[in-house]
């Protein structure tokens, strides 16, 4: 957009950067992002690679032989290593995750943007005060909870607690906010309940933010680490599943590297083709923090 | 700027609207007084159940000997906390985690604050390609900590990591001990972090930059002033709201380290890069000693209010908060 227009408006950049400021910057741009790549090209190239090759003395960027048995040691179900167990239950909890937190964070967005009631304020309030306390602190009681409702070593554990955050209900109200009002000052006049208004005036209004929002719970959810790594024992979705596949097979590196290889792959593809949400979020919480 | 203004000018229009909506009653008086608490029902119940109830039962539990595996869970006051501050029984190997967590934040957070403002003025220069770059030292930050943990586990292994090869090729030892030896262990665990969430942090630099007005940079360069001067007396100060964020979510973000210590060094050597998370969960989910465990977690959670406290106070100084 901006880039369009000829030169002496610098486009919003630091001024003055001459020729020879560019090729640096460029030229230190281009190592950075070697570094950023590497790692990557080097966890798929091993996990194509047979196990001894992966810790010889000198690296190979080739595999040699290609291999496809870290992919196959992984699909074994003699082991306790079901990655492809691990795979679906990530999917099934990320997706269930996701939808929770958008069907709960609008409507209770919704009544604290746009509906008048005395404890609003109150609420809102508290809601986002608990954004600000360290998630440590939940830990040990909300195990205790999960235990009471029998969810241990259950996809339940992993959907519905972490729905409770106050991130998605304080993300829709901002956005909520930011509509006119008139919207739904016409509709009520049309005799429109609030439940219409809030369905088929502010939702359909409010795809951008809930791309978003779902896209940051899904990634959240497919990441989490440290609460399934205790809560899920045996049924468990892939993060806490590479931890047990990393200590399970110490050296075996083609077999750990093609399980980072299988949990990336949907991450990776959902960032390549949903990138401007997912920045523009980023971008914002830390606007608007 | 537009980050100030973004925040302040929707609280204004907030209260505007609230003002408003008194005075016409646009919702009120078409509503029944139920609705807005049926809109907000299925999020209080979660609310309730896994953030309200946990903050109470945790300070609860912390004043009890609260041992999963045992029937009787007797009230005891303080007693965990004493005992921590007094070093009995393994209170040591609590502070032992503590400060391995502080360190661990000393070192990451220069770092993790600085080079992305780098990395986000350079890419802020409209240099093409920008948002290729800008995505792909993202990309790392979608992974999240298990994949990059097992990755950097492989990378700084002693003996067939590539980082020793690399190292060991261009004429250093080649033998560090990325994972089981100090300093190593924690130039590791920054770099794998910093790998990690560089973008993160740099999208947010972006972003305010952005909102610097072009104006103030041409009025300093009328003034006569070079690049060094404009970055001093305009990006810097414009830019003060962002760093105090990005300083304090980094610090928080540093403070709750897990994942990088669980999966490349498993605390090694000797427990030195065991961080406090990794002792609490330990104590309360492995030796299921909840009661102790409740007590640290708010141990940590007080630290850490207290240095977000200092932050604000210290970096936000002189500041219209």
């Amino acid at each position: 957009m901006a880039q369009a227009v000829a030169s002496p408006r610098r486009g919003g950049g630091t001024p003055g950067s001459s020729k020879l400021v560019r090729y640096l910057s460029y030229a230190a741009l281009l190592v950075l992002t070697a570094v950023y790549v590497a790692p990557f090209v080097w966890m798929v190239i091993t996990s194509f690679k047979t196990n001894p090759e992966t810790t010889a003395s000198v690296p190979t960027w080739i595999p040699q032989p290609f291999s496809t048995e870290g992919y196959d040691a992984i699909r074994d179900p003699a082991l306790d290593t079901p990655v492809l167990k691990w795979f679906a239950n990530s999917v099934i909890a990320a997706v269930f995750h996701t939808l929770l937190v958008l069907a709960t964070a609008s409507t209770a967005a919704y009544a604290l943007a746009r509906l008048e009631f005395r404890a609003k304020k109150f609420i809102f309030g508290l809601i986002v005060a608990t954004l600000f306390i360290p998630p440590i602190i939940f830990l040990i009681p909300n195990y205790l909870i999960v235990d009471t409702f029998g969810w241990i070593d259950s996809l339940m554990a992993v959907i519905i607690p972490t729905a409770a955050t106050a991130f998605g209900v304080f993300f829709m109200r901002q956005f909520f906010i930011t509509l006119p009002d008139e919207l739904e000052e016409a509709a009520l006049l049309d005799g429109a309940n609030h439940w219409h208004i809030f369905s088929r005036i502010i939702m359909p209004l409010s795809k951008p933010a809930l791309a978003t929002l779902a896209i940051l719970s899904f990634l959240t959810n497919w990441n989490d680490f440290l609460w399934p790594l205790f809560v899920l024992v045996e049924n468990r979705t892939l993060p806490p599943g590479l931890a047990v596949l990393q200590s399970a097979n110490t050296t075996d590196y083609a077999i750990i590297m093609a399980g980072g290889v299988i949990a990336s792959i949907p991450v990776l593809i959902l960032f390549i083709l949903a990138q401007r949400y997912v920045i523009e979020g980023v971008a914002r919480s830390g606007l608007k923090g | 700027m537009a980050t100030t203004e973004g925040a302040t000018g929707s609280v204004a229009r907030t209260i505007r609207k609230a003002a408003k909506g008194s005075s016409k009653s646009v919702g009120a008086s078409h509503a029944g007084a139920l609705t807005p608490y049926l809109f907000m029902a299925p999020y209080l119940i979660l609310f309730a159940i896994f953030v309200l109830a946990p903050l109470v039962s945790a300070l609860w539990i912390s004043l009890h000997n609260w041992d999963y595996l045992l029937p009787g869970k007797p009230f005891t006051g303080l007693d965990n906390y004493t005992d921590l501050f007094s070093g009995t029984g393994t209170a040591g190997l609590f502070w032992q985690s503590m400060s391995a967590t502080a360190q661990f934040t000393l070192y990451s957070v220069p770092p993790l604050v600085l080079l992305p403002l780098g990395v986000a003025i350079v890419l802020n220069q409209k240099i093409p390609g920008q948002k290729v770059f800008r995505a792909i030292y993202f990309a790392p930050y979608v992974l999240g900590v298990a994949v990059v943990g097992i990755l950097w586990r492989y990378l700084l292994d002693p003996s067939v990591g590539l980082i020793n090869y690399y190292l060991g090729r261009i004429g250093f030892s080649g033998d560090l001990p990325w994972t089981n030896g100090l300093p190593w262990a924690w130039i590791g665990l920054v770099g794998a972090t910093v790998w990690w969430t560089l973008g993160f942090n740099t999208i947010i630099y972006l972003a305010g930059l952005q909102g610097i007005p072009r104006d103030l940079y041409e009025a300093a360069r009328v003034d006569g002033a070079n690049n060094w001067q404009a970055f001093r007396n305009v990006t810097l100060p414009q830019l003060r709201p962002v760093i105090l964020f990005v300083t304090t979510v980094t610090i928080l973000a540093s403070a709750n380290v897990f994942g990088q210590s669980y999966l490349i060094t498993q605390g090694a050597p000797g427990g030195d890069t065991r961080t406090a998370i990794m002792y609490i969960t330990d104590e309360g989910l492995g030796r299921f000693r909840m009661g102790s465990a409740a007590a640290m977690s708010i141990i940590l959670a007080a630290a850490l209010a207290i240095i977000g406290a200092l932050n604000f106070r210290f970096l936000g100084k002189g500041d219209d908060y």
